[in-house]
Protein backbone atom coordinates (compact mmCIF):
# COMPACT_ATOMS: atom_id res chain seq x y z
CA UNK A 1 0.00 0.00 0.00
CA UNK A 2 1.43 3.67 -0.87
CA UNK A 3 0.85 6.16 1.71
CA UNK A 4 1.17 10.07 1.01
CA UNK A 5 2.55 12.53 3.22
CA UNK A 6 1.12 16.13 3.78
CA UNK A 7 1.06 18.59 6.31
CA UNK A 8 -1.64 19.31 8.71
CA UNK A 9 -1.03 22.79 10.92
CA UNK A 10 2.49 22.28 10.28
CA UNK A 11 2.82 18.62 11.76
CA UNK A 12 3.67 15.98 8.85
CA UNK A 13 1.46 13.07 8.72
CA UNK A 14 1.93 10.09 6.63
CA UNK A 15 -0.99 8.31 5.58
CA UNK A 16 -2.40 5.56 3.19
CA UNK A 17 -3.13 6.73 -0.74
CA UNK A 18 -6.66 7.66 -1.40
CA UNK A 19 -7.37 8.61 2.28
CA UNK A 20 -8.96 12.29 2.86
CA UNK A 21 -8.08 15.68 4.29
CA UNK A 22 -10.41 14.07 7.40
CA UNK A 23 -7.98 11.04 7.64
CA UNK A 24 -4.99 13.42 7.30
CA UNK A 25 -6.44 15.44 10.47
CA UNK A 26 -6.90 12.47 12.67
CA UNK A 27 -3.36 11.28 11.95
CA UNK A 28 -2.29 14.56 13.25
CA UNK A 29 -4.55 13.72 16.10
CA UNK A 30 -6.04 17.29 15.58
CA UNK A 31 -10.17 17.44 16.02
CA UNK A 32 -12.92 18.96 13.84
CA UNK A 33 -16.08 19.36 14.47
CA UNK A 34 -18.36 17.22 12.22
CA UNK A 35 -21.92 17.09 11.32
CA UNK A 36 -22.94 15.43 8.04
CA UNK A 37 -20.00 12.59 8.18
CA UNK A 38 -20.28 9.51 9.50
CA UNK A 39 -17.86 6.98 10.06
CA UNK A 40 -19.36 3.52 7.36
CA UNK A 41 -21.30 5.98 5.25
CA UNK A 42 -20.29 7.72 2.26
CA UNK A 43 -18.89 11.63 2.68
CA UNK A 44 -20.94 13.99 1.09
CA UNK A 45 -19.44 17.66 2.45
CA UNK A 46 -23.18 18.92 3.14
CA UNK A 47 -22.60 20.40 6.88
CA UNK A 48 -19.16 22.61 6.19
CA UNK A 49 -18.20 22.42 9.56
CA UNK A 50 -15.09 20.71 8.51
CA UNK A 51 -13.62 22.99 5.90
CA UNK A 52 -9.87 23.27 6.07
CA UNK A 53 -7.52 26.03 4.43
CA UNK A 54 -5.30 24.36 1.74
CA UNK A 55 -2.13 26.35 0.88
CA UNK A 56 -1.71 27.57 -2.59
CA UNK A 57 -5.76 27.37 -2.59
CA UNK A 58 -8.36 30.29 -2.47
CA UNK A 59 -10.77 27.90 -1.49
CA UNK A 60 -11.99 26.74 0.96
CA UNK A 61 -12.11 22.24 1.02
CA UNK A 62 -14.36 19.93 3.07
CA UNK A 63 -11.77 17.72 4.93
CA UNK A 64 -14.24 14.97 4.40
CA UNK A 65 -14.61 14.79 0.93
CA UNK A 66 -11.41 15.96 -0.23
CA UNK A 67 -8.99 13.49 -1.26
CA UNK A 68 -5.69 14.28 0.23
CA UNK A 69 -2.46 14.46 -2.04
CA UNK A 70 1.19 14.37 -1.70
CA UNK A 71 2.89 17.42 -0.37
CA UNK A 72 -0.26 19.18 0.66
CA UNK A 73 0.01 21.58 3.68
CA UNK A 74 -3.42 22.16 5.41
CA UNK A 75 -4.63 24.24 8.21
CA UNK A 76 -7.54 23.46 10.23
CA UNK A 77 -8.11 26.06 12.85
CA UNK A 78 -7.46 30.00 11.51
CA UNK A 79 -9.37 32.58 12.80
CA UNK A 80 -11.26 32.14 10.23
CA UNK A 81 -12.31 29.12 9.94
CA UNK A 82 -13.09 28.96 13.92
CA UNK A 83 -15.21 32.25 12.44
CA UNK A 84 -17.33 30.23 9.88
CA UNK A 85 -17.60 27.59 12.06
CA UNK A 86 -19.13 29.00 14.38
CA UNK A 87 -21.52 31.05 11.74
CA UNK A 88 -22.25 28.13 9.85
CA UNK A 89 -23.86 26.52 13.62
CA UNK A 90 -25.48 29.25 14.42
CA UNK A 91 -27.08 29.15 10.55
CA UNK A 92 -27.96 25.58 11.71
CA UNK A 93 -29.92 27.05 14.98
CA UNK A 94 -31.48 30.37 13.08
CA UNK A 95 -32.69 28.10 9.69
CA UNK A 96 -34.43 25.50 11.53
CA UNK A 97 -36.93 24.99 14.81
CA UNK A 98 -34.55 23.69 17.17
CA UNK A 99 -35.86 23.98 20.87
CA UNK A 100 -33.68 22.49 22.89
CA UNK A 101 -35.61 22.28 26.38
CA UNK A 102 -38.66 19.67 24.98
CA UNK A 103 -36.78 18.21 22.11
CA UNK A 104 -36.09 14.27 22.33
CA UNK A 105 -32.43 14.31 21.72
CA UNK A 106 -31.95 17.07 24.42
CA UNK A 107 -28.44 16.05 26.19
CA UNK A 108 -27.71 13.25 23.57
CA UNK A 109 -27.63 15.56 20.29
CA UNK A 110 -24.82 16.20 18.03
CA UNK A 111 -26.24 19.82 16.61
CA UNK A 112 -25.58 20.81 20.60
CA UNK A 113 -22.50 19.50 21.08
CA UNK A 114 -20.71 21.16 17.99
CA UNK A 115 -22.31 24.07 19.38
CA UNK A 116 -20.48 23.66 22.55
CA UNK A 117 -17.33 23.09 20.18
CA UNK A 118 -17.63 26.32 18.11
CA UNK A 119 -18.14 28.02 21.58
CA UNK A 120 -21.79 29.03 20.42
CA UNK A 121 -23.75 30.62 23.12
CA UNK A 122 -26.20 32.64 21.40
CA UNK A 123 -27.27 32.53 17.80
CA UNK A 124 -26.33 36.24 16.20
CA UNK A 125 -28.95 35.50 12.95
CA UNK A 126 -32.48 35.93 13.48
CA UNK A 127 -34.45 32.88 13.92
CA UNK A 128 -36.13 32.14 10.44
CA UNK A 129 -39.34 29.86 12.50
CA UNK A 130 -39.69 27.96 9.04
CA UNK A 131 -43.28 26.25 8.33
CA UNK A 132 -42.30 22.59 9.32
CA UNK A 133 -44.27 19.11 9.44
CA UNK A 134 -43.88 16.32 11.56
CA UNK A 135 -45.13 13.12 9.89
CA UNK A 136 -45.64 10.02 12.71
CA UNK A 137 -47.38 7.86 10.15
CA UNK A 138 -44.86 5.19 10.78
CA UNK A 139 -45.96 2.35 13.60
CA UNK A 140 -42.44 2.87 15.44
CA UNK A 141 -40.67 6.12 14.28
CA UNK A 142 -41.04 9.38 13.48
CA UNK A 143 -39.43 12.35 11.73
CA UNK A 144 -39.61 15.63 12.52
CA UNK A 145 -38.86 17.81 9.66
CA UNK A 146 -38.31 21.22 12.67
CA UNK A 147 -35.25 19.54 14.00
CA UNK A 148 -33.57 18.24 10.35
CA UNK A 149 -30.25 19.82 9.62
CA UNK A 150 -30.21 18.19 6.18
CA UNK A 151 -27.04 16.25 6.83
CA UNK A 152 -28.57 12.85 4.89
CA UNK A 153 -27.01 10.70 7.29
CA UNK A 154 -30.70 8.81 6.95
CA UNK A 155 -30.71 8.69 3.54
CA UNK A 156 -27.33 7.44 2.95
CA UNK A 157 -27.63 4.52 5.50
CA UNK A 158 -31.26 3.22 3.72
CA UNK A 159 -29.16 3.76 0.82
CA UNK A 160 -25.88 1.71 1.56
CA UNK A 161 -25.93 -0.34 4.73
CA UNK A 162 -29.71 -1.12 4.44
CA UNK A 163 -29.89 -1.09 0.86
CA UNK A 164 -33.86 -0.24 1.04
CA UNK A 165 -33.36 3.74 -0.83
CA UNK A 166 -36.31 4.98 1.28
CA UNK A 167 -35.27 8.21 1.97
CA UNK A 168 -34.35 11.04 -0.44
CA UNK A 169 -33.67 14.62 -0.84
CA UNK A 170 -36.97 16.92 -1.98
CA UNK A 171 -36.80 20.68 -3.28
CA UNK A 172 -34.55 23.87 -3.31
CA UNK A 173 -32.88 25.92 -1.31
CA UNK A 174 -35.59 27.04 2.05
CA UNK A 175 -38.22 24.20 1.04
CA UNK A 176 -34.87 21.63 0.96
CA UNK A 177 -36.39 18.85 2.96
CA UNK A 178 -36.15 14.90 3.29
CA UNK A 179 -39.12 12.75 1.92
CA UNK A 180 -39.88 9.14 2.34
CA UNK A 181 -40.22 7.43 -0.95
CA UNK A 182 -42.52 8.79 -3.73
CA UNK A 183 -42.92 12.17 -1.57
CA UNK A 184 -45.39 10.12 0.69
CA UNK A 185 -45.99 9.83 4.45
CA UNK A 186 -43.23 7.59 5.41
CA UNK A 187 -46.26 5.23 6.99
CA UNK A 188 -47.30 4.25 3.55
CA UNK A 189 -43.14 3.61 1.74
CA UNK A 190 -43.50 -0.67 1.28
CA UNK A 191 -39.26 -0.28 0.74
CA UNK A 192 -39.29 0.42 4.84
CA UNK A 193 -37.98 -2.55 6.59
CA UNK A 194 -38.85 -0.90 9.95
CA UNK A 195 -35.10 -1.56 10.59
CA UNK A 196 -34.78 1.96 12.73
CA UNK A 197 -30.77 2.20 11.18
CA UNK A 198 -32.41 5.76 10.06
CA UNK A 199 -32.79 6.58 13.88
CA UNK A 200 -29.60 5.53 14.57
CA UNK A 201 -27.84 8.24 13.08
CA UNK A 202 -29.97 11.22 13.27
CA UNK A 203 -27.76 13.63 14.51
CA UNK A 204 -30.37 15.38 16.22
CA UNK A 205 -34.11 14.39 17.37
CA UNK A 206 -35.26 14.77 13.80
CA UNK A 207 -35.67 11.11 13.46
CA UNK A 208 -36.80 9.12 16.64
CA UNK A 209 -38.48 6.55 18.23
CA UNK A 210 -41.95 7.15 19.13
CA UNK A 211 -42.14 5.79 22.47
CA UNK A 212 -39.24 8.22 23.48
CA UNK A 213 -39.90 11.70 25.10
CA UNK A 214 -37.87 14.46 25.91
CA UNK A 215 -34.04 14.35 26.29
CA UNK A 216 -34.46 10.40 26.12
CA UNK A 217 -33.32 9.76 22.46
CA UNK A 218 -29.74 7.52 22.92
CA UNK A 219 -27.47 7.90 20.37
CA UNK A 220 -26.15 5.27 18.06
CA UNK A 221 -24.26 6.77 15.26
CA UNK A 222 -21.43 3.88 15.69
CA UNK A 223 -23.50 1.05 14.11
CA UNK A 224 -22.92 2.13 10.39
CA UNK A 225 -18.85 1.46 10.92
CA UNK A 226 -19.84 -1.81 12.63
CA UNK A 227 -21.61 -3.20 10.40
CA UNK A 228 -19.54 -1.59 7.40
CA UNK A 229 -16.39 -3.79 9.09
CA UNK A 230 -18.33 -6.42 9.67
CA UNK A 231 -19.49 -6.66 5.95
CA UNK A 232 -15.99 -5.59 4.09
CA UNK A 233 -13.74 -6.92 6.83
CA UNK A 234 -15.70 -9.94 8.35
CA UNK A 235 -14.31 -8.04 11.86
CA UNK A 236 -16.74 -7.59 14.72
CA UNK A 237 -15.45 -4.18 15.91
CA UNK A 238 -17.75 -4.41 19.06
CA UNK A 239 -16.53 -7.90 19.88
CA UNK B 1 -25.76 40.57 10.70
CA UNK B 2 -26.58 43.58 12.29
CA UNK B 3 -25.67 42.85 16.13
CA UNK B 4 -23.03 45.48 17.33
CA UNK B 5 -19.81 45.26 18.81
CA UNK B 6 -21.17 44.53 22.10
CA UNK B 7 -19.01 46.65 24.67
CA UNK B 8 -17.99 44.44 27.56
CA UNK B 9 -18.33 47.13 31.09
CA UNK B 10 -17.13 45.12 33.72
CA UNK B 11 -19.33 45.54 37.37
CA UNK B 12 -17.35 47.20 40.33
CA UNK B 13 -15.12 44.80 41.89
CA UNK B 14 -15.92 44.78 45.51
CA UNK B 15 -12.42 44.08 47.40
CA UNK B 16 -12.79 42.33 50.32
CA UNK B 17 -10.77 42.75 53.59
CA UNK B 18 -8.76 39.55 54.89
CA UNK B 19 -12.64 38.61 56.81
CA UNK B 20 -14.16 38.70 53.57
CA UNK B 21 -16.19 41.77 54.31
CA UNK B 22 -16.68 44.41 51.22
CA UNK B 23 -14.30 47.54 51.63
CA UNK B 24 -16.84 49.55 49.23
CA UNK B 25 -20.03 49.50 48.66
CA UNK B 26 -21.33 46.18 47.71
CA UNK B 27 -22.35 45.42 44.33
CA UNK B 28 -26.09 46.00 42.88
CA UNK B 29 -27.44 42.98 41.97
CA UNK B 30 -30.76 43.00 39.90
CA UNK B 31 -33.27 40.18 38.51
CA UNK B 32 -35.79 40.41 35.92
CA UNK B 33 -38.23 38.49 34.43
CA UNK B 34 -39.94 38.89 31.03
CA UNK B 35 -41.54 36.28 29.14
CA UNK B 36 -40.51 33.08 30.79
CA UNK B 37 -41.94 30.66 33.17
CA UNK B 38 -39.48 31.77 36.11
CA UNK B 39 -37.66 28.65 35.64
CA UNK B 40 -34.32 30.32 35.59
CA UNK B 41 -35.41 31.95 38.86
CA UNK B 42 -35.95 29.35 40.57
CA UNK B 43 -32.21 27.64 39.64
CA UNK B 44 -30.71 30.75 40.78
CA UNK B 45 -32.90 30.02 44.41
CA UNK B 46 -31.56 26.57 44.01
CA UNK B 47 -28.14 28.02 44.57
CA UNK B 48 -29.23 27.54 48.40
CA UNK B 49 -25.96 28.23 51.05
CA UNK B 50 -24.47 30.52 48.03
CA UNK B 51 -27.24 33.41 48.22
CA UNK B 52 -25.57 33.53 52.09
CA UNK B 53 -22.03 34.31 50.35
CA UNK B 54 -23.35 36.29 47.26
CA UNK B 55 -25.46 38.48 49.98
CA UNK B 56 -22.29 39.06 52.14
CA UNK B 57 -20.58 41.10 48.85
CA UNK B 58 -24.39 42.06 46.77
CA UNK B 59 -27.97 44.05 47.15
CA UNK B 60 -30.23 42.98 45.76
CA UNK B 61 -32.18 45.71 44.18
CA UNK B 62 -34.86 44.80 42.17
CA UNK B 63 -35.95 41.19 42.17
CA UNK B 64 -38.99 39.48 41.40
CA UNK B 65 -38.38 36.79 43.81
CA UNK B 66 -35.86 38.89 46.38
CA UNK B 67 -37.35 42.50 46.79
CA UNK B 68 -40.41 44.28 46.56
CA UNK B 69 -39.52 47.17 44.30
CA UNK B 70 -41.50 47.87 41.54
CA UNK B 71 -39.53 50.30 39.91
CA UNK B 72 -35.76 49.20 38.23
CA UNK B 73 -33.20 51.22 40.06
CA UNK B 74 -30.54 53.11 38.68
CA UNK B 75 -26.51 52.07 38.89
CA UNK B 76 -27.15 48.59 38.85
CA UNK B 77 -23.71 46.90 38.66
CA UNK B 78 -25.10 43.74 37.32
CA UNK B 79 -28.93 42.43 35.80
CA UNK B 80 -29.97 38.60 35.36
CA UNK B 81 -32.57 38.62 32.69
CA UNK B 82 -34.89 35.79 32.17
CA UNK B 83 -37.04 35.52 29.35
CA UNK B 84 -37.52 36.26 25.66
CA UNK B 85 -39.32 39.95 24.98
CA UNK B 86 -42.68 39.35 23.90
CA UNK B 87 -44.76 42.16 24.75
CA UNK B 88 -44.66 46.35 25.01
CA UNK B 89 -43.85 45.92 29.12
CA UNK B 90 -40.81 43.44 28.33
CA UNK B 91 -40.05 45.65 26.02
CA UNK B 92 -40.33 48.61 27.86
CA UNK B 93 -38.14 47.25 30.98
CA UNK B 94 -35.76 45.54 29.08
CA UNK B 95 -34.88 49.12 27.80
CA UNK B 96 -34.41 50.33 31.07
CA UNK B 97 -32.70 47.62 31.87
CA UNK B 98 -29.87 49.00 29.61
CA UNK B 99 -29.86 52.32 30.74
CA UNK B 100 -29.23 51.53 34.32
CA UNK B 101 -26.90 48.50 34.20
CA UNK B 102 -23.26 48.02 33.96
CA UNK B 103 -23.46 44.15 33.20
CA UNK B 104 -26.81 42.62 31.42
CA UNK B 105 -26.52 38.94 31.31
CA UNK B 106 -29.20 36.99 28.91
CA UNK B 107 -30.21 34.47 31.60
CA UNK B 108 -31.53 31.18 30.18
CA UNK B 109 -32.77 30.07 26.71
CA UNK B 110 -35.65 32.12 26.63
CA UNK B 111 -33.26 35.01 26.92
CA UNK B 112 -30.93 33.94 24.50
CA UNK B 113 -33.51 32.04 22.13
CA UNK B 114 -36.73 32.77 22.78
CA UNK B 115 -37.22 29.12 23.28
CA UNK B 116 -40.96 27.89 23.98
CA UNK B 117 -42.26 31.66 24.19
CA UNK B 118 -41.09 32.27 20.75
CA UNK B 119 -42.70 29.04 19.71
CA UNK B 120 -45.84 31.77 18.73
CA UNK B 121 -43.30 33.23 15.83
CA UNK B 122 -44.46 29.75 13.86
CA UNK B 123 -47.75 31.11 13.74
CA UNK B 124 -47.34 34.14 11.99
CA UNK B 125 -49.27 35.55 9.13
CA UNK B 126 -47.70 36.54 6.15
CA UNK B 127 -46.79 40.33 7.03
CA UNK B 128 -44.26 37.81 9.96
CA UNK B 129 -46.62 39.14 12.92
CA UNK B 130 -48.23 36.12 15.10
CA UNK B 131 -49.88 38.82 17.73
CA UNK B 132 -53.73 38.55 16.41
CA UNK B 133 -52.47 34.39 15.24
CA UNK B 134 -51.88 33.80 18.97
CA UNK B 135 -54.80 35.57 20.37
CA UNK B 136 -57.27 34.06 18.29
CA UNK B 137 -55.83 30.53 18.89
CA UNK B 138 -55.92 30.82 22.47
CA UNK B 139 -59.14 33.02 23.31
CA UNK B 140 -61.70 32.51 20.49
CA UNK B 141 -60.81 28.90 18.59
CA UNK B 142 -60.03 27.11 22.13
CA UNK B 143 -62.30 29.03 24.19
CA UNK B 144 -65.40 26.78 25.91
CA UNK B 145 -67.59 29.45 26.50
CA UNK B 146 -67.26 33.19 26.51
CA UNK B 147 -64.77 33.50 23.29
CA UNK B 148 -63.68 37.19 23.58
CA UNK B 149 -59.96 38.54 23.13
CA UNK B 150 -58.76 40.12 26.08
CA UNK B 151 -59.10 44.07 25.58
CA UNK B 152 -57.54 46.38 28.74
CA UNK B 153 -55.61 49.03 27.39
CA UNK B 154 -52.89 50.17 30.06
CA UNK B 155 -53.29 46.86 32.53
CA UNK B 156 -53.00 43.85 30.08
CA UNK B 157 -49.96 44.83 27.85
CA UNK B 158 -50.08 44.26 24.08
CA UNK B 159 -48.38 41.34 22.54
CA UNK B 160 -45.54 42.28 20.42
CA UNK B 161 -46.07 40.70 16.54
CA UNK B 162 -42.64 38.80 17.17
CA UNK B 163 -41.06 37.65 20.18
CA UNK B 164 -37.43 38.16 20.44
CA UNK B 165 -34.72 36.58 22.03
CA UNK B 166 -32.96 39.72 24.67
CA UNK B 167 -30.43 40.18 22.40
CA UNK B 168 -32.29 41.46 19.44
CA UNK B 169 -33.60 44.23 21.47
CA UNK B 170 -31.02 45.51 23.45
CA UNK B 171 -26.96 45.08 23.69
CA UNK B 172 -26.18 41.84 25.67
CA UNK B 173 -23.41 41.71 27.63
CA UNK B 174 -22.86 37.61 28.75
CA UNK B 175 -25.05 34.93 27.78
CA UNK B 176 -25.88 31.95 30.21
CA UNK B 177 -27.87 29.70 28.48
CA UNK B 178 -30.18 26.78 29.92
CA UNK B 179 -33.13 25.73 30.01
CA UNK B 180 -33.08 26.47 32.87
CA UNK B 181 -29.74 26.76 33.51
CA UNK B 182 -28.25 24.97 36.42
CA UNK B 183 -27.12 26.51 39.93
CA UNK B 184 -23.69 25.38 39.37
CA UNK B 185 -23.54 27.02 36.06
CA UNK B 186 -24.93 30.31 37.51
CA UNK B 187 -22.80 30.10 40.58
CA UNK B 188 -19.75 29.53 37.69
CA UNK B 189 -21.15 32.38 35.98
CA UNK B 190 -21.47 35.11 38.79
CA UNK B 191 -18.91 34.21 40.96
CA UNK B 192 -16.18 35.38 39.10
CA UNK B 193 -18.16 38.96 38.80
CA UNK B 194 -17.93 39.51 42.09
CA UNK B 195 -14.27 39.67 41.69
CA UNK B 196 -14.54 41.93 38.98
CA UNK B 197 -13.62 39.20 36.52
CA UNK B 198 -14.99 37.84 33.65
CA UNK B 199 -16.36 33.71 33.51
CA UNK B 200 -15.18 31.80 30.66
CA UNK B 201 -18.31 30.74 29.04
CA UNK B 202 -17.25 27.50 27.68
CA UNK B 203 -17.49 23.85 27.55
CA UNK B 204 -21.15 21.47 28.21
CA UNK B 205 -21.09 22.59 31.62
CA UNK B 206 -20.90 26.41 30.45
CA UNK B 207 -22.45 26.75 27.36
CA UNK B 208 -24.99 23.49 26.07
CA UNK B 209 -28.04 24.98 25.18
CA UNK B 210 -31.42 22.96 26.72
Amino acid sequence: MSVITLSVNGKDVAIPEGGSLLEATRAAGVEIPLLCHLDGLEPVGACRLCLVEVEGSNRLMPACTTAASEGMAIHTHTHQLLDYRRMAVELFFAEGNHICAFCVANGNCELQNVAVQVGMDHSRFPYQYPQRVVDASHPLFAIDHNRCILCTRCVRVCDEIEGAHVWDVGSRGSHCHIVAGLDQPWGEVDACTNCGKCVDVCPTGAIFHKEDTTAEKLRHSDRPALLKAARDEHVWRNQ
Amino acid sequence: MTTPEQSTPEPAAPETSAAGLPDRPKLRLATVWLAGCSGCHMSFLDLDEFLFDLAAVADVVFSPVGIDTKTYPENVDVCLVEGAVANVDNLELARIVRQRTRLVISFGDCAVTANVPGLRNLCASPNGSSQQAVLERGYLELADTGAQLPFAPGIVPELLPRVLPLHEVIAVDLFLPGCPPSAQRIKEAIAPLLAGERPVMEGAEMIRFG
